[in-house]
C-alpha cells in the first residue's frame, strides 16, 4: 500500500513545489531528484506487492511497466536537465516559458503512473485526460507557428479520442451494472473481470469499439495517428522521448486491459483481428511514410508509429509467445526509442538544426553522438545483437505458424522500414563531415543505461523475467 | 420512485431531446455570437436534465454535475469566448467546408446510425436508458461533425464542447454510474485548457492542411 502511495505521491507533491518555483536550475534538481525517488519507490513493489483496493490494484502486468516507466522518467529528467539548459544558453527558450515545465514534467509522469496502478475505469479515463493537458502545454514550448499548430493539432485529436473512450467507459459501466449493481464495483477493474463472462456480449463489443478507437488515438494507431509526428518533432526533445517512451506505452496499457475483458467472455467478438488490422496499417504506412522525412524528429516519431504497430499486432495475434513478444517489444521500443531521441536532442544542439539534409558525417566530426545515433538506428532497425531484433523475431516466429501471409506482411513492412532507417543512417553519421558545429554538454548516462539494457536483453534475458514476462502472456490471453 | 411515471419519462424524454435539436441548430447557424448562444441554450438543458435525472434516480450528487453545467457552461463559458471574439477580432461568420444541406443531412443519417447501434445492444437495459444513451450517442456524432465541417478555431472548439455535452448526458443517464461528477469537472477543466489555449495563444483559425493557403505555406514538414 505505501509503495503505491509514494509511487504517485512523489510526482503529485513535486509537481505542486515545481510550480511555485520559478528559477528553472534548481527545478530541474528537483526535478530530478523527484524522479529518482519516484523510480527507489517504484522498486519497492518488487519487494512487497500491495494488496487490491478499489482504486489501486498491482498485479504481474502493471508491475513491470510502472517501474519501466519510472526508470524512463528518470533518465529523460536527467537529459532534459541538459538539454533544457542548453537551449536557455543558445536562447532558444526564455526563462519565462519555462515557468511550468517541470511542474508539468511531473505532472505527467504523476498521470502516467496513476493510469498504471489504478483500479478503476474512470480514474484510468481521468490520468489519461490529465496526461494531455501536462503535455500540450509542453509540446507548444517553442510558440512557433508550428510548434503552437502540433500543440493545437494534439489537443483537438487527442481530446476527441479521450471523448469517445468516455463514452466507451460509460458503456463499459452499463454492461457491467446488470452483472455486478450499481455503483464503484461496476467500474472496479478487478470486479470485473472475474465476472465479465456473464455481460452482454453485444454491449461489450460497443463498448471495446469505442474504447479502442478512443485509446486508440493516444496510442498513434493508424489512421489515428495525425497528432504524433506534429507533437514529436515540434516540442523539445525530452517530451519526444517521454511521449514515445511512456505515454504510447500506457495508452497501449489500457487497450490491452480491455482485451482481457473480451477475451474473458466467450460471446463478444474476439478483438484480435482489430487490433492486427490497425497494427498492420500503422506498420506497414509508417514504414513508407519512413522513405521521404526530412526533419529528424519527424522520422523518429513515424519510426514509433511503426514499432507501436508491431506491438498491438503482436497483442492482436494473441496467444502466450506472441504476447510475450509483444511485452518484450515495449519494453525494448520504450528504451531504444527514449534513448534515440536523446541522441537526436543532442545531435540537432550540436548542429543547430532538424534537418536531415543538413546533418553529415557525425561519425567523424561528433564520434560519441555519431556512434550512439548508428547504435540506435542499429537496435531500433531490428539488427542483432540488441533486444528489438529478439521481439521483433518472436513476433514473426509466432505468426508464421498461424497466419503465413499476416507474417509475410509484417516482414515486408519492417524490410521497407529497415531500408528507409539504414538510407538515412548513411547520410547522418557517415559521409564527409561538415563544420558549424557548436559544443554542447552532453547527458551520456541515460544513453549507455538505456543502451547497455536494451544489449543486455537481447544477448541475455535473465530467467526470472522470462518466467514472469511467460506469466503475464498467460494473463493476456 | 417517479422515473417511472409516464410524466416523469416525458421530461426526461423532451429535454434529452432539446439537447440533441440544438445540436442540428448548430449545423445551420453560420454566426460566431449565433453559435454561442445555442450553446449556451444547450448547456442549460443539459443541466436541467442532469437536475432531473438526479431527482428520478434519487441521486444528489448529479445536482453537482447540473450545477456545473449551467453555471460553466451556460454562462461562463459562452460569455468567455464572446470576449474573446472581440478581443482577437475574429471573423464572424463562419466558412464551413460542406454546405447547410448537406450536412443536415448527414447529421441525421448519424442520428439513424446511433438509434440502430444502440438499441439493439441495449435491450437489459430500461427504456430510459437506452433511449438516452441513442440521443447522446447522436449528440457526440453530431458534435464531430461540427467538428469536422468548420474552419474556424472557435466553432471548432464549440463542437468539442457540444460532444462533451453528449458525453455528460449518457453519463446521468445511465443509473447510479460513479464518478460522473468527477468525469464531468475533469472534462470541463479540458474545456478551460482548450479556451485558454484559444486566447494565449491567439488562435483565429483552425490549422488546417486542407487550406490552400496554408498548404503553400506548410506541407507538415520542414522546407
Amino acid at each position: 500500500m505505501s509503495a503505491v502511495f509514494l509511487i504517485v505521491g512523489t510526482p503529485a507533491i513535486s509537481a505542486l513545489l515545481l510550480a511555485f518555483i520559478s528559477h528553472y536550475r534548481t527545478a530541474a534538481r528537483i526535478n530530478v531528484v523527484a524522479s529518482g525517488l519516484t523510480f527507489l519507490a517504484s522498486l519497492g513493489l518488487f519487494v512487497e506487492r500491495p494488496i487490491a483496493t478499489p482504486f489501486i490494484l498491482i498485479d504481474d502486468f502493471n508491475i513491470y511497466l510502472v517501474a519501466l516507466t519510472a526508470f524512463v522518467a528518470l533518465t529523460t529528467s536527467l537529459f532534459s536537465a541538459r538539454y533544457i539548459m542548453h537551449e536557455v544558453e543558445i536562447g532558444r527558450l526564455e526563462t519565462g516559458h519555462l515557468r511550468f515545465y517541470h511542474a508539468m514534467y511531473q505532472g505527467f509522469v504523476f498521470t502516467m503512473l496513476m493510469v498504471l496502478t489504478s483500479n478503476n475505469l474512470g480514474v484510468m479515463w481521468v490520468s489519461l485526460e490529465g496526461a494531455t493537458l501536462t503535455t500540450v502545454l509542453m509540446v507548444g514550448l517553442y510558440r512557433t507557428h508550428e510548434a503552437l499548430e502540433a500543440a493545437w493539432k494534439y489537443f483537438i485529436l487527442c481530446g476527441v479520442g479521450i471523448a469517445l473512450a468516455l463514452f466507451g467507459t460509460t458503456l463499459m459501466y452499463l454492461a457491467a451494472q446488470p452483472v455486478i449493481g450499481e455503483g464503484l464495483p461496476a467500474m472496479t477493474w478487478s470486479e470485473l473481470l472475474p465476472r465479465v463472462a456473464t455481460f452482454s456480449p453485444a454491449m461489450l463489443n460497443l463498448a471495446f469499439v469505442f474504447l479502442l478507437v478512443g485509446y486508440g488515438t493516444k496510442v498513434g494507431l493508424a489512421p489515428l495517428h495525425a497528432w504524433l509526428p506534429d507533437a514529436h518533432a515540434e516540442g523539445p526533445t525530452p517530451i519526444s522521448a517521454v511521449l514515445s517512451g511512456l505515454l504510447l506505452n500506457v495508452a497501449l496499457y489500457i487497450v490491452l486491459r480491455f482485451k482481457m475483458l473480451l477475451t474473458a467472455n466467450a460471446a463478444a467478438l474476439t478483438p484480435g483481428p482489430l487490433m492486427v488490422t490497425m497494427g498492420l496499417s500503422s506498420l506497414l504506412l509508417a514504414s513508407f511514410m519512413l522513405y521521404r522525412r526530412r526533419d529528424i524528429k519527424r522520422l523518429f516519431a513515424y519510426s514509433s508509429i511503426e514499432h507501436m504497430g508491431i506491438i498491438t499486432f503482436a497483442f492482436g495475434i494473441g496467444g502466450p509467445l506472441a504476447n510475450f513478444a509483444g511485452l518484450l517489444h515495449m519494453t525494448m521500443h520504450s528504451l531504444t526509442k527514449s534513448a534515440i531521441f536523446f541522441t537526436v536532442g543532442h545531435i540537432s544542439q550540436v548542429k543547430g538544426t532538424q534537418k536531415i539534409a543538413d546533418i553529415h558525417g557525425l561519425t567523424s566530426s561528433q564520434p560519441l553522438l555519431g556512434w550512439a545515433l548508428v547504435i540506435g538506428v542499429v537496435a531500433i532497425a531490428g539488427l542483432p545483437p540488441f533486444g528489438v531484433f529478439m521481439s521483433e523475431f518472436l513476433v514473426l516466429t509466432s505468426t508464421f505458424g498461424r497466419a503465413p501471409v499476416l507474417a509475410l506482411l509484417v516482414l515486408f513492412g519492417l524490410l521497407v522500414g529497415f531500408g528507409a532507417l539504414i538510407r538515412h543512417l548513411q547520410a547522418l553519421a557517415f559521409g564527409a563531415d561538415e563544420g558549424g558545429e557548436k559544443t554542447s554538454s552532453l547527458a551520456l548516462m541515460p544513453l549507455f543505461a538505456h543502451f547497455g539494457l536494451v544489449l543486455a536483453a537481447g544477448l541475455y534475458l535473465p530467467g526470472p523475467l522470462v518466467t514472469w514476462f511467460q506469466n503475464v502472456a498467460r494473463l493476456l490471453g | 420512485m417517479p422515473v417511472l411515471t409516464p410524466s416523469g419519462y416525458d421530461i426526461a424524454h423532451l429535454l434529452d431531446t432539446g439537447v440533441l435539436i440544438l445540436s442540428f441548430a448548430f449545423l445551420y447557424q453560420r454566426r460566431l455570437f449565433g453559435i454561442l448562444k445555442i450553446y449556451s441554450l444547450q448547456a442549460l438543458l443539459l443541466a436541467a436534465a442532469a437536475a432531473w435525472q438526479a431527482y428520478a434516480q434519487e441521486a444528489p450528487h448529479l445536482y453537482i454535475t447540473a450545477a456545473i453545467a449551467l453555471i460553466l457552461k451556460a454562462i461562463i463559458i459562452p460569455i468567455a469566448l464572446h470576449r474573446i471574439i472581440i478581443h482577437l477580432n475574429i471573423q464572424r461568420t463562419i466558412e464551413t467546408v460542406i454546405s447547410v444541406g448537406p450536412s443536415l443531412m448527414v447529421g441525421v443519417a448519424l442520428v439513424g446510425l446511433s438509434v440502430r447501434l444502440v438499441l439493439p445492444v441495449t435491450a437489459s437495459s430500461g427504456a430510459l436508458t437506452r433511449e438516452s444513451l441513442a440521443i447522446a450517442l447522436s449528440v457526440v456524432l453530431l458534435g464531430l461533425l461540427i467538428m469536422i465541417t468548420r474552419r474556424n478555431a472557435i466553432s471548432q472548439v464549440v463542437g468539442f464542447m457540444s460532444m462533451e455535452n453528449g458525453l455528460i448526458l449518457a453519463a446521468v443517464g445511465v443509473k447510479g454510474m460513479p464518478l460522473v461528477v468527477e468525469l464531468s469537472a475533469a472534462f470541463s477543466v479540458m474545456v478551460a485548457f482548450i479556451i485558454f489555449g484559444v486566447f494565449f495563444f491567439h488562435i483565429r483559425e483552425r490549422f488546417d492542411t486542407l487550406d490552400v493557403h496554408d498548404m503553400e505555406k506548410f506541407r507538415g514538414e520542414r522546407q
